[in-house]
């Protein structure tokens, strides 16, 4: 992996260009774009309904884009955490067991302490609450030693002071180890410290950029609503976008924005 | 159907049974695990299908001029191989599709029959089973099929684990999920047609569901409960034949009725 700064486009881990996707006759991805490079976060936010999954789907390849085109660098290792998993009580699955699929010869006991789960490493997976499995899982991906981590959603299920703990794990793991990190969250205030870069998705990409500019941007808080805005006391907005009455977005430039080349509602 | 002793004499007898319990074991060592994987993943109701498809299967095969066995081992990956494509269109609830394609299957397969009245066909045996009519060349297709079959799942065991785990996880970490959820299906849609000249069209999945389900209680982790699966198909076997030979009970429903006891007993070490 590259260091140097300029080489960060050649050394992208994942890279998707104008991507589009339609799920049925609905356009769940309209013309995305983002790499994500090593040692770099880049979190996709977005309302329900936004793309945000499909999103993550498509950079790991589990889906295919309609347009656009998806490059992931050569044996590129990828961990991997889903919304949700749910494993069948009739499937007979302890955590060490899990976390060896995963790593034959890794470290699980280990793993789990970093996590904060490490009194669940014989307990069966089925059994665990939403919570633990959403640790455990993040432990599994780790011990992958991935250039890439994927995180739909990591701490849903995560209790409050659980949540900044293990955002400050992943932000450690992207820093000291290198690893990009491709973050799905709704909830911007708890991601943002350690984040490079926001996307704002719903649909297409509303606007994209560093933390700051992107909760400074109008399309953000349209998406959001007041409320949020209203407890982020940081966040200044400034409208460059309004969603009309019949779902069509109508765009007013503002400072700072970023568009994709496939904004037409320049 | 038990085996009327007056007629044939012992030394006849003796030769149904054992042939019987070969067919029968056999059987049962190669169900357990992909039992497992019928009732981790739901195909509960995918079997059934392939199992009612069975009929149809008879009837194209004698039409065709071949082995009725071979009519329904051709079926069954074929309906296989659709109800697979089925699925992936989700445009009806898999538990929908199943429904569809399986009556559809089963009636078609009756009212072909009832068509051709010059096909002599034993209707119940193939409804029923009817283990004590299999051959030594039947024996000798149960153990190479399922040597085969039990092969390639060990092949693919800790990819078919991943995915019943997750498909998207196991996809992201480099399994190749489609080919292995292609594989099974086949594969069962094999032990189903092999499973059906045993225990019938009615009650094939049973073997399949039953022994795996009692395994559950008694297993901490997947290769535990798939050799539990087989050692209790096996039990029921020798235990069905059996009662089948002392009480004079039909075969093939006497195996899957010590089946559903042994599934009682094994809750009894539910924790």
């Amino acid at each position: 992996m590259s260091r140097l700064p300029e080489g960060r486009r050649m050394s992208a881990l994942v890279k998707l260009d104008q991507v589009s996707l339609r799920h049925d006759r609905h356009l769940a991805l309209n013309g995305v774009s983002l790499a994500v490079t090593p040692g770099r976060i880049v979190t996709v936010i977005g309302p329900n309904g936004a793309g945000k999954s499909t999103l993550v789907k498509v950079a790991l390849g589990l889906l295919s884009p309609d347009s656009g085109s998806v490059v992931r660098r050569p044996g590129l290792v990828m961990g991997y955490v889903p919304q949700k998993l749910s494993v069948p009580d009739s499937f007979p699955l302890s955590v060490r067991r899990f976390l060896a699929m995963a790593a034959p010869r890794g470290d699980w006991q280990a793993a789990l302490d970093r996590v904060s789960a490490g009194h669940v490493l014989g307990r069966q997976v089925s059994q665990l609450s939403g919570g633990e499995l959403q640790r455990v899982m993040l432990a599994r991906a780790l011990l992958r030693q991935p250039d890439l981590l994927v995180l739909d959603e990591p701490v849903g299920g995560v209790d409050m002071a659980g949540q900044a703990e293990i955002y400050d794990l992943i932000a450690q793991e992207a820093r000291q180890h290198h690893r990009g990190v491709l973050l799905v969250s709704h909830d911007l205030h708890v991601v943002m410290a350690a984040t490079d870069e926001v996307v704002c998705l719903n649909g297409h990409v509303c606007c994209a950029g560093h933390p700051e500019a992107v909760a400074q941007h109008p399309e953000y808080l349209a998406l959001f609503g007041p409320r949020v805005a209203a407890s982020l006391a940081v966040y200044t907005h400034v409208h460059d976008h309004a969603h009309l009455a019949d779902g069509t977005v109508e765009h007013v430039h503002g400072p700072q924005c970023q568009h994709g080349r496939e904004c037409d509602h320049g | 159907m038990a085996p009327n002793a007056s007629m044939d004499g012992n030394a006849t007898m003796d030769e149904f049974l054992t042939r019987a319990l070969a067919a029968g074991i056999g059987l049962a060592l190669a169900a357990g695990p992909f039992g497992c994987f019928v009732v981790w993943r739901r195909l509960a109701y995918f079997g059934d299908t392939l199992a009612h498809s069975a009929l149809l299967g008879v009837v194209l095969g004698m039409l065709a001029g071949i082995e009725p066995s071979l009519g329904i081992l051709a079926l069954a990956l074929i309906m296989a191989l659709l109800l697979g494509w089925g699925q992936g269109q989700k445009r009806l609830a898999s538990d929908t599709l199943l429904g569809i394609v399986s009556h559809a299957a089963l009636a078609c397969g009756l009212v072909a029959l009832s068509l051709l009245e010059h096909l002599r066909v034993n209707l119940m045996g193939w409804l029923m089973g009817d283990i004590l009519a299999v051959g030594w060349t039947d024996v000798a297709v149960i153990w190479g099929g399922g040597a085969l079959a039990l092969l390639a799942l060990w092949r693919l065991w800790p990819t078919l684990l991943a995915m019943t785990v997750d498909e998207d996880l196991a996809a992201a970490e480099g399994h190749n999920v489609a080919r292995a959820r292609l594989v099974l299906m086949l594969l069962v849609a094999l032990v189903v047609a092999v499973a059906m000249k045993v225990v019938g069209v009615l009650l094939v999945t049973s073997l399949l569901v039953i022994p795996a389900a009692a395994a559950r209680a008694l297993s901490r982790n997947p290769e535990q409960m798939a050799l539990w699966a087989s050692g209790i198909g096996l039990a029921a076997v020798v235990s069905g034949l059996g009662g089948s030979w002392r009480f004079d009970t039909p075969a093939g429903p006497s195996v899957v009725v010590a089946a559903v006891l042994l599934f009682g007993l094994a809750q009894l070490n539910r924790r």
